[in-house]
């Protein structure tokens, strides 16, 4: 094991700012993080083994026990749960004989719960030893169980088609179905790779991010921050190291865009991440990939070797004397959180992912103190398509204040889920007609952290200013128990994802969840209802965008389907009822023997 | 010399320099605003939000922002101190505070900060969560349900060459402050008392003594927590 | 006009919130010419014989019998204070709160304690025993609580400025050094 060990520590240079690295390749090879391995790291490093369990134990798919041979982890988020999860987890229960959260006791199987895994249109979905299975169902399960206990690999766990397009590439060979129902700007087949490159080549640096502000290019995360901005800021450092961050780890529940970007446009990322590099004279990029779509890894890191050779990445690009760029992919480890762009760099650097406080902003001060830029993997690509087309091209789609196109992951009670990439400013209903919606109770806008919106609203447009969304779209029916079905589920999701580091988020999310189980048991009264607004004021004082938005969806709800919860309040008295004696005494009398009489 | 400029916390017109946090102004100049994760010489970290302001309207962190000329800020107003109450009542409800049984009581910063802010009784039910005590270091105990997660001890408190010696373990509300059991199997006397010192709470005390100071005598009985900042003001 | 009434109980309680009540010393006197006292240990009245201005709990609840009181109290006084850890937060009783079952409690109570001796290894079970509840709870989470005094005891000074305070229709404003958690 030590020499295992000791090779991987060396292969990242015994640096520790790449402990993420050595710890998820340690994870890889014996399926958890073996005490001995603590003890190396420790000493090669010069860090106590604290620190080190301080950040193996933040990232969810870093364990110190046997995950098991086959590691099956089942996603838990409300698409997965619209489209039969229930069934789907029973039967990997009754199949494998185990519980959820256990290993067999031969080492086999162990069986998890995971959050959103990018899915949202083929769920049921797990991951399998880092495979994706996709639209599972009870007899597919049945099969995959087999098939293990079999001692078949992972590939042939079980019979399906690979996934159109470059799902099915050697190196990525996924079941996986990209399920694009609509390209405009971003996905359109006119790209070819190059070709911005070609033409800022002959540009000085200003004028490249000139053409991004004259786009009035916005960040496609979620929170919309101009893009020239934020390499603007970046530039006007002193001379000096500078990174380009592409953010890869949408971890929003619902969203998965990036997934499909990255799949069938990966030239396009780079190529953004190469434009940036130019324009702000840095020659150091990485792609921060979330953990979940490790399957992607081995593909892309063949498309950025293809890419050096033809010297669109590397040495003196295209020619260019002193543009130099290359590219790395740096693995997350599993954490929602991590898609905040001051966790993502500190889960880079091999730390917990816990957002730092602003100022200074990652412009400034960011990866290894150095000026940073951080965006997403469709601001990238938008990048390259203004600079190929021009900004009046790109301008001239979308609406005034939210410029340019956007892509929707679409999932729930809809006929086709999946990929819509619709211009700025489209309206909801517009929008369910597209995706074949009827019957509608709620839509959810942005993911969890965004808005839940009801019937009413539908004429709403999606844009910066109305409804923004970093692209997660969940359509629920009339027939969901929107409270129990998705507000918990999400609230929950929270729980699991917060870092913990700011007070409020930590403590206030799980009262929130309290009181919500209180109102849905029936016992809620009006201070409750009051009350959850009012901690919002709390919750907004958390540091970063997880804890400020993690109250939304139950005050979202609360404040856009009052009823669903005024109708199930009691009224406050004197006597709580809450309370109930019959409940508070049964353990003892099924102690003691003791009938449980209460006199009134 | 230092650039020097004006800010007003609470109506009140103060001397700032150049690159100091607006915590560090208000002390300096008598005003007093609530901390628990900020400590003396450490990196602030703004965890626990208490030292919230409103600064030109908009709420930050005073242990973070730096203060920058023409400042307006709102410190103890009703409020701010409503919203630092809340806080602080979820810290009371999250772990479990038996404060007749603790060791630091009248010591206690938490406590010291419920008293000053006012709190007869959380709001909220308490969680009463199952919590360790974790006793098996020689010098010192971790009683897990009094931690607070400030991360206090873990930016404080190292080893001779520079070792983390206590550390975060889990992420959300399962996070625990976890100790190096090797590293700090010889921990000195002077370090473990440094260690149960920079903790806010009873989380880490020194075996074998307690109860030093009788009551009466502690830091919080007589005078509300800040009041030596506050004091200040008054020579 | 006839003076307010007071009544007092202690729940699951050491008695000890009673004791510093005793401990205003001479102003018990003065108390006496302000109120009269119902059901109260203070003057052994054992059951409510009229309706009550203000009832003074100390404790948790920790038992049916607990619950009981806590209810009769409600029903039977105007004003409810919780007066010190125990009835607040429920205090040492509730130390079993978070820690294995009510088996294991009484187990270690009756039988695995060092101190005990009960050869027949018996845990009581008598009908008359009132039921142990699943936690020991804080009484504002059972019945509606209007003030808080906190204390382990709370001082003397903070509940005889209370009951002045509430006697007079005034605000219960405690002072700094009496307003303690222990």
């Amino acid at each position: 094991m030590g020499k295992e060990v000791n090779n991987i520590i060396t292969q990242y240079d015994s640096d520790k700012k790449r402990l993420m690295d050595m710890l998820l390749d340690i994870q890889e090879e014996f399926n958890y993080i073996p005490n001995d391995a603590i003890d190396s790291l420790s000493e090669k490093l010069n860090l106590s083994k604290v620190h080190i369990l301080e950040t193996i134990s933040f990232y969810h798919f870093l364990t110190l026990k046997n995950t098991g041979k086959y590691t099956i982890y089942l996603n838990d988020s409300v698409s997965a749960y619209m489209s039969g999860r229930e069934e789907v987890e029973k039967a990997f229960e009754k199949e494998t004989g185990i519980k959820f959260n256990t290993v067999s006791e031969d080492g086999l199987i162990g069986l998890f719960n995971t959050s959103c895994i990018g899915m949202s249109d083929q769920e049921p979905a797990a991951l399998i030893n880092n495979k994706v299975f996709t639209n599972l169902t009870t007899e597919k399960v049945k099969e995959i169980v087999q098939n293990i206990k079999d001692g078949k690999d992972t590939d042939d766990l079980m019979k399906a088609e690979l996934g159109e397009g470059k799902n099915s590439d050697k190196l990525i060979k996924s079941m996986t179905k990209n399920n694009i129902n609509i390209n405009k700007a971003i996905l359109s087949d006119d790209y070819i790779p190059s070709s911005a490159l070609m033409k800022i080549i002959k540009q000085e640096r200003d004028e490249v991010i000139n053409e991004i502000e004259n786009a009035e290019l916005r960040g496609r995360g979620g929170a919309g921050f101009p893009t020239d901005l934020k390499w603007k800021f970046t530039a006007n450092t002193p001379e000096g190291k500078r990174y380009i961050f592409c953010n890869a780890d949408e971890g929003e529940p619902g969203t998965f865009k990036d997934r499909v970007i990255l799949t069938e446009k990966p030239e396009l990322v780079f190529e953004g991440m190469a434009v940036c590099g130019y324009a702000i004279n840095s020659d150091q990029g990485i792609l921060y990939l979330r953990y979940e779509y490790k399957y992607l890894k081995k593909y892309l890191e063949n498309v950025i070797n293809k890419m050096k050779k033809r010297n669109l990445l590397g040495k003196t690009i295209l020619g260019k004397e002193g543009f130099n760029f290359d590219i790395r992919i740096q693995l997350g480890g599993g954490a929602y959180v991590c898609g905040e762009e001051t966790a993502l760099l500190e889960s880079a650097e091999g730390n917990r992912g816990e957002p730092r406080y602003k100022p200074p902003f990652p412009a400034i001060k960011g990866y290894l103190e150095r000026p940073t830029v951080i965006n997403n993997v469709e601001t990238l690509s938008s990048v390259v398509k203004i600079l190929n087309k021009g900004n009046y091209w790109f301008k001239k789609l979308g609406t005034e204040e939210s410029r340019g196109t956007k892509l929707l992951s679409i999932s729930g009670d809809c006929e086709k889920p999946g990929i819509y990439e619709i211009e700025w400013g489209i309206t909801i209903n517009k929008m369910l007609e597209m995706v074949g919606a009827k019957d509608v109770q709620a839509v959810q806008v942005g993911g969890p952290s965004g808005n839940c919106i009801s019937p009413n609203q539908f004429d709403k447009q999606i844009r910066y200013s109305e409804l923004g969304t970093g692209g997660s779209i969940v359509v629920i029916g009339k027939n969901r128990d929107l409270l129990k079905d998705v507000v918990m589920n999400y609230t929950n999701f929270f729980i699991e994802e917060s870092c913990g580091s700011c007070v409020p988020c930590r403590n206030l999310t799980v009262i929130y969840r309290n009181t919500l189980q209180k109102i849905i048991d029936g016992k809620g009264v009006q201070t409750d209802l009051d009350n959850m607004l009012e901690w919002e004021n709390v919750m907004k004082m958390n540091r970063c965008g997880l804890g400020q938005t993690a109250f939304n969806p139950i005050v979202t709800t609360l404040r856009n389907f009052p009823n669903l919860y005024e109708s199930k309040l009691v009224e406050d008295s004197d006597i709580k009822q809450t309370f109930d004696i019959s409940k508070a005494i049964q353990e003892y009398c099924n102690t003691t023997g003791r009938k449980p009489i209460i006199e009134e | 010399m230092k650039d020097k400029f004006k800010i007003t916390i609470d109506g009140v017109e103060l001397t700032a320099n150049q690159g100091e946090t607006i915590l560090k102004v208000a002390s300096d100049n008598g005003i007093y605003i609530p901390v628990l994760c900020a400590y003396e010489g450490l990196k602030p970290q703004a965890s626990c939000r208490v030292c919230s302001v409103k600064v030109n309207g908009r709420t930050m962190t005073a242990c973070t922002t730096t203060a920058s000329p023409g400042m307006k800020i709102e410190n103890d107003t009703p409020e701010i101190n409503e919203l630092r109450k809340i806080i602080v009542e979820t810290m009371f409800v999250a772990g479990n505070h038996f404060c007749p049984t603790c060791e630091k009581s009248g010591d206690c910063e938490l406590q010291a900060l419920a008293y000053r802010l006012k709190m007869d009784v959380p709001r909220f039910p308490y969680s009463f969560s199952n919590k360790e005590i974790d006793a098996s270091n020689p010098k010192l105990m971790i009683d897990h349900n009094r931690c607070i997660k400030c991360k206090r001890c873990a930016r404080g408190i190292k080893t001779e060459d520079g070792k983390d010696l206590f550390a975060f373990k889990n992420r959300g509300d399962r996070i625990l402050i976890s100790i190096d059991k090797e590293l700090a199997k010889n921990i000195s006397d002077k370090k473990a008392q440094e260690a149960m010192d920079i903790c806010p709470v009873g989380a880490i005390l020194r075996k074998e003594r307690g109860f030093i100071n009788p009551i009466g005598t502690r830091k919080y009985d007589n005078n509300p927590i800040g009041n030596n900042i506050e004091k200040l003001k008054e020579i | 006009m006839s003076k307010p009434i007071v009544a007092t109980t202690s729940l699951a309680g050491c008695f000890g919130c009673h004791m510093s009540f005793l401990d205003i010393d001479e102003r018990i006197i003065d108390l006496f010419d302000l109120v009269d006292f119902n059901k109260s240990p203070i003057d052994d009245i054992k059951t409510f014989t009229k309706k009550c201005d203000i009832g003074i709990i100390e404790g948790g609840v920790a038992n049916s019998e607990n619950y009981h009181i806590l209810k009769e109290f409600r029903k039977n006084c105007k004003i409810l204070i919780s007066l010190g850890e125990c009835a607040i937060m429920g205090g040492l009783p509730a130390m079993r709160n978070n820690k294995d079952s009510i088996e294991s409690c009484l187990k270690e109570a009756y039988i695995d304690s060092p101190a005990t001796v009960n050869e027949d290894k018996i845990i009581p079970n008598d009908e008359e025993l009132p039921m142990l509840l699943d936690k020991v709870y804080p009484c504002h989470e059972i019945v509606k609580i209007d003030y808080f005094l906190p204390g382990c005891a709370p001082r003397a000074d903070l509940i005889w400025d209370a009951l002045v305070a509430l006697l007079n229709g005034k605000e219960i404003d405690p002072k700094y050094k009496t307003y303690k958690f222990d």
